[in-house]
């Protein structure tokens, strides 16, 4: 049974529809990732899950919980980082877990979390004093610290270098591997592609795909690109016949053959036989932004 | 520790690493009321006085202004702070509840003043031979409400500005004509008519003189009570009517 379920979410923000209609379920022990550009309404999304905002139509449960009606029992099943908020300044990374871990009925060990995000040795350091990524691996120390069934993290990497953004994903595997339930709200591509086992892509307020990184992938293209120089002339013709292949372009020196199926060992093949040699080869396949890009028709801008 | 308890003891924590806050809270009364006492004048008895000395008058003045500080000073600057920088929205998404958030920082709030209004009046006793309270229930009684009703303007300045800073000029707009009101530059026995009825319908108008007839062993008036009793449920029905998380 689905943990979280939404169907059919609205809502609006002064006559002007931020939600529109956003139905998706997420199975126990998922990294479920919602994607899409800024305002397209994710975190508005998320936030109705959370409770933090009262829906204008449609339903949700998570663990069979209405949030609206029973805030006090979500709140004990669902941990959540949120976007822009903070600590008081001058409390010490152990208080802030001391005390958030008192606020729980069957808290998680908090010092074993500490030791996971590697903030043992920042216990008595002051929040203020600490850095983003530190800031950010509390953050997520104290969405765990109520052992939450469901932990929801609404843009966790912006704003941290690659090797802490990188650090922040393998926590995070980490994290779903004690069988909590992700809910991940995220703008990069990559962090969905490298995370989430299914992915709600969201824009202008509306589902408009829910499936795994490489089903999106797959449902909008499964043509291939290879770009080469080749080492003598070579006569398109050569190419186009091949079954693989559906175009032959040319760029500057390159040479960009489009297709299907098994293009690169027909395309070497065909080229050997020729003795032209392929210098600089590369294949680009269709990546979760292209998705987007046919899912949206528009650019992804992040 | 239950919640509320490792809130309260986090938030006393933290008062306490706020050095100008806390020179503000716990050290200022104490020091205004040595320097009082300092004055030649304010020590002799004054028939126009009832025989008191103005150094009487100012214990009572002193612990009221005390109230102010920490209500107007710590307490809502603490807390629009908060929410300004979503600290209270972080916590919302916790099982904390708001009222708790609330409990902790008046229980706070109360425990650090009475321990204030402790020092000042010792301070008055050793040093100054000031009468302690005669009417030691009235005297708490009084205090109590002046507490509860400085208390609840603070959390209703706290819910109307929108950031720490804007709190803490609010606040300091709002301390001089209340504390003026409670006798800090003229005692109330000196004001002419106008100014001691306008103090009497102030909160700490009424809070020092219902301190100062416990002090000489009455129970206050009822019009005080009553009129520290309207200003908590005026002031702290809108701060909880205009509470904001974020």
């Amino acid at each position: 049974m689905a943990i979280i379920e939404v169907d059919g979410l609205v809502k609006r923000y002064g006559g002007h529809t931020v939600v529109d209609g956003v139905s998706f379920a997420v199975e126990p022990g998922e990294i479920f990732g919602i994607l899409g550009p800024n305002g397209a309404g994710k975190t508005t999304t998320v936030e109705c899950v959370e409770g933090l905002r009262t829906p204008d139509g449609g339903t949700i449960r998570v663990g069979g919980i209405d949030p609206q009606h029973d805030t006090g029992e979500l709140r004990q099943l669902l941990g959540a980082q949120l976007q822009e908020s903070e600590l008081p300044d001058k409390l010490r990374v152990g208080e802030a877990m001391e005390l958030f871990s008192s606020f729980y009925r069957g808290p998680a060990d908090w010092r074993d979390l500490v030791d996971t995000l590697r903030l043992t040795g920042k216990l008595d350091t002051q929040f203020r004093r600490l850095s983003g990524g530190q800031k950010q691996r509390l953050s997520i120390a104290l969405a765990l610290v109520g052992n939450p069934k469901v932990a929801v993290l609404d843009e966790l990497t912006t704003g941290l270098d690659p090797q802490a953004r990188r650090d922040t994903w393998d926590l995070i595997e980490d994290v779903r591997d004690r069988g909590v339930t992700i809910l991940l709200v995220t703008h990069f591509m990559e962090e969905a592609e490298r995370l989430c086992d299914r992915l709600a892509v969201i824009d202008s307020g509306r589902l408009v795909a829910l499936d795994s990184p490489a089903g999106l992938v797959a449902r909008v293209d499964e043509r291939q690109r290879i770009r080469f120089r080749p080492s003598a002339p070579l006569d398109h013709a050569v190419l186009t016949a091949l079954p693989e292949v559906t175009a032959v372009e040319r760029a500057g020196s390159q040479l960009v053959v489009t297709g299907t199926g098994n293009l690169l060992l027909a395309v070497t093949t065909v080229l050997a036989r020729n003795q032209v040699v392929a210098a600089d080869l590369r294949i680009e396949q269709t990546s979760l932004e292209d998705a987007f890009v046919a899912l949206t028709g528009r650019p992804f801008e992040a | 520790m239950s919640a509320l308890s490792r809130l309260t003891v986090t938030e006393t924590r933290l008062f306490f690493r706020e050095p100008m806050i806390v020179f503000f809270a716990l050290a200022f009364p104490p020091i205004l009321l040595v320097v009082f006492g300092a004055i030649p004048s304010f020590r002799e008895p004054d028939q126009s006085l009832g025989g008191l000395r103005v150094i009487d008058l100012y214990v009572p003045i002193v612990v009221a202004m005390s109230l102010a500080l920490f209500a107007l000073n710590s307490l809502s600057q603490l807390f629009a702070t908060y929410r300004e920088k979503g600290v209270l929205r972080r916590m919302r998404t916790t099982p904390v509840r708001p009222a708790m958030m609330l409990g902790a920082q008046l229980l706070m709030s109360t425990i650090l003043s009475v321990l204030t209004m402790a020092v000042v009046l010792a301070v008055g006793r050793l040093a100054f031979d000031v009468r302690l309270p005669r009417q030691l229930p009235a005297y708490l009684l009084g205090y109590v409400l002046a507490a509860l009703a400085m208390f609840a303007i603070g959390l209703l300045v706290a819910a109307l500005a929108p950031t720490g800073k804007s709190a803490g000029a609010i606040g300091t707009v709002l301390f001089f004509p209340i504390v003026f009101f409670a006798g800090l530059w003229i005692p109330r026995d000196s004001m002419n008519d106008v100014l001691r009825t306008i103090s009497d319908l102030t909160p700490l108008g009424a809070g020092v003189q219902s301190l100062q007839d416990a002090t000489a062993g009455h129970w206050p008036q009822l019009l005080h009570l009553a009129v520290m009793l309207a200003w908590t449920v005026v002031a702290g029905g809108l701060a909880a009517r205009y509470f904001r998380w974020e």
